[in-house]
């Protein structure tokens, strides 16, 4: 058995992982967790990663969570070019300033509009308008940083694709707007295409109100995670 | 100007740091930005740093933030010892992941401790309703348990025999509930003797001194507090309502 990713698209960790295998070439076999469906809470997942998240990678016995440690890994195993994940100490180090403020500042702020949009209405829970505002100024504080201090890295970040449902990101913002066509003509346009196919389709099947119910087995975990957003 | 680091021992991210740096013997100008002051949010930090957060390492004209990115440059440029920041791609993934995972499951749950049961009282003059306390100290419980499971597992430290950065940062920010009186290790025997083997692998004069200003904080005179900052620390606590 060869190397396995267990992903969903739907998740922004996810697919960096799946972007970045895809554009190097690296053959895994893709295992699709579906988190919509509560798969990664299974007895199952439980045994390939007992922290229940994904993106997890299984290489032979080795499993491994978190995506920004498993980018690392697959560039050092697959030896990836250089500008991934450069080897001069200065570029490398910036990458990691990066991803420790990403893990502050984008992680958990930029997800949070698909729960207080799609997902909180989908099975009638209320999200403070109050919240709802403060993710909005989370989002746009994050994304001034982002322009300010971050842009010009070409590296891991340029995997990392955020999706902001239901608000026009980087309209006004023409610097960023030109940083994610860059990114996303680098990564090829079928290869985005194909990375954002679920979350797309999701809010699609939002708006048409096809969207399928959750299992209620499932509301418990939703209702924790809406209740967590600041 | 050799190189610099911008630290308040207060913040665990800045405790990592100075104890790496003072046990593996490298030279820097400590200098000194006053949290409790508000310092970090004055002209001249924001020079340094216009995100306005601690630690920040300025070495001639490169300037780098966030603790894990700071680690790990000391780590190379002064070439540490290799168990640091394993070489073996296993082990050194292992140190990744747990730097990833930290950020959300451990170091955000065990700061808001500090400020449900110490700063948010001392500030406004009220306590936190108590089943918002109780959810955040069910997810540390929870989280300490998926550390020792997980990580720890029956292992010396995180990466197997040999101490990481990984655990020097699982460390410090499990002590910043100490502040508070809540000391999240009473629950499990293995995970307190990690703790002290931890703290003897450091040293514990290094480990004390890293924690002395933490330890003062109870002593602190709040009332020389800049109002916008308690106007801050009121709103803050309407989040925890």
């Amino acid at each position: 058995m060869g190397l396995e990713l267990y992903l969903d698209l739907i998740s922004q960790p996810s697919r960096a992982v799946y972007v970045f295998a895809k554009k190097n070439g690296i053959p895994f076999e893709l295992r699709n967790v579906e988190l919509l469906k509560g798969q990664h809470l299974t007895k199952e997942f439980f045994l390939v990663n007992s922290l229940q998240r994904v993106p997890t990678l299984k290489d032979g016995d080795f499993l491994l969570s978190e995506s920004v440690a498993i980018l690392i890994y697959l560039s050092f195993k697959y030896k990836t070019a250089d500008h991934w994940y450069p080897s001069d100490l200065q570029a490398r180090v910036r990458i990691h300033e990066y991803l420790g403020w990403h893990a502050d500042r984008i992680r958990g702020t930029f997800g949070v509009s698909l729960w207080t949009q799609v997902l909180a209405p989908l099975i009638g829970a209320q999200v403070p308008e109050e919240k709802v505002k403060r993710n909005r100024t989370n989002i746009d504080k994050a994304l001034q940083h982002l322009e300010d201090k971050f842009l010009g890295h070409k590296a891991f970040l340029t995997s990392q694709q955020v999706v902001a449902v239901g608000c026009p990101l980087f309209e006004g913002r023409p610097r960023l707007s030109a940083w994610r066509e860059r990114v996303e003509a680098f990564l090829g346009t079928d290869l985005c295409q194909e990375a954002h196919g679920p979350i797309f389709h999701i809010v699609e099947q939002a708006a048409n109100k096809t969207l399928p119910d959750p299992s209620p087995e499932f509301y418990p975990n939703m209702l924790l995670r809406i209740f967590r957003i600041p | 100007m050799g190189m610099e680091l911008y630290l308040d021992l207060l913040s665990a991210s800045c405790r990592a740091v100075y104890i790496f740096v003072k046990k593996n013997n490298i030279p820097f100008d400590f200098q000194f930005v006053d949290l409790l002051q508000g310092h970090h949010h004055s002209k001249e930090y924001m020079e340094i740093n216009p995100l306005k957060k601690l630690p920040s390492l300025k070495d001639g004209n490169f300037i780098l933030s966030e603790s894990v990115a700071i680690l790990l440059y000391l780590c190379r440029k002064y070439s540490a010892p290799s168990h640091w920041y394993p070489p073996d791609l296993h082990m050194r993934a292992r140190v990744d992941e747990f730097m990833a995972w930290q950020h959300t499951a451990i170091q955000l749950p065990m700061s808001k401790i500090l400020w449900i049961k110490l700063l948010i009282p001392m500030i406004t003059g009220e306590e936190v309703p108590a089943g918002k306390t109780k959810e955040i100290l069910d997810e540390v419980n929870k989280n300490m348990q998926l550390f020792e499971e997980k990580f720890l597992q029956d292992k010396m430290f995180i990466t197997g025999d040999n101490i990481s950065l990984a655990d020097v940062v699982a460390l410090v920010e499990m002590m910043q509930p100490m502040a508070g009186n809540h000391n999240v290790f009473h629950n499990s025997p293995k995970l307190a003797e990690w703790r002290t083997r931890v703290e003897l692998t450091i040293g514990s004069g290094l480990f004390l001194e890293a924690h002395e200003r933490l330890k003062k904080l109870t002593e602190w005179d709040c009332s020389t507090l800049d109002p916008t900052v308690k106007e801050r620390v009121s709103k803050l606590l309407q989040k925890f309502k």
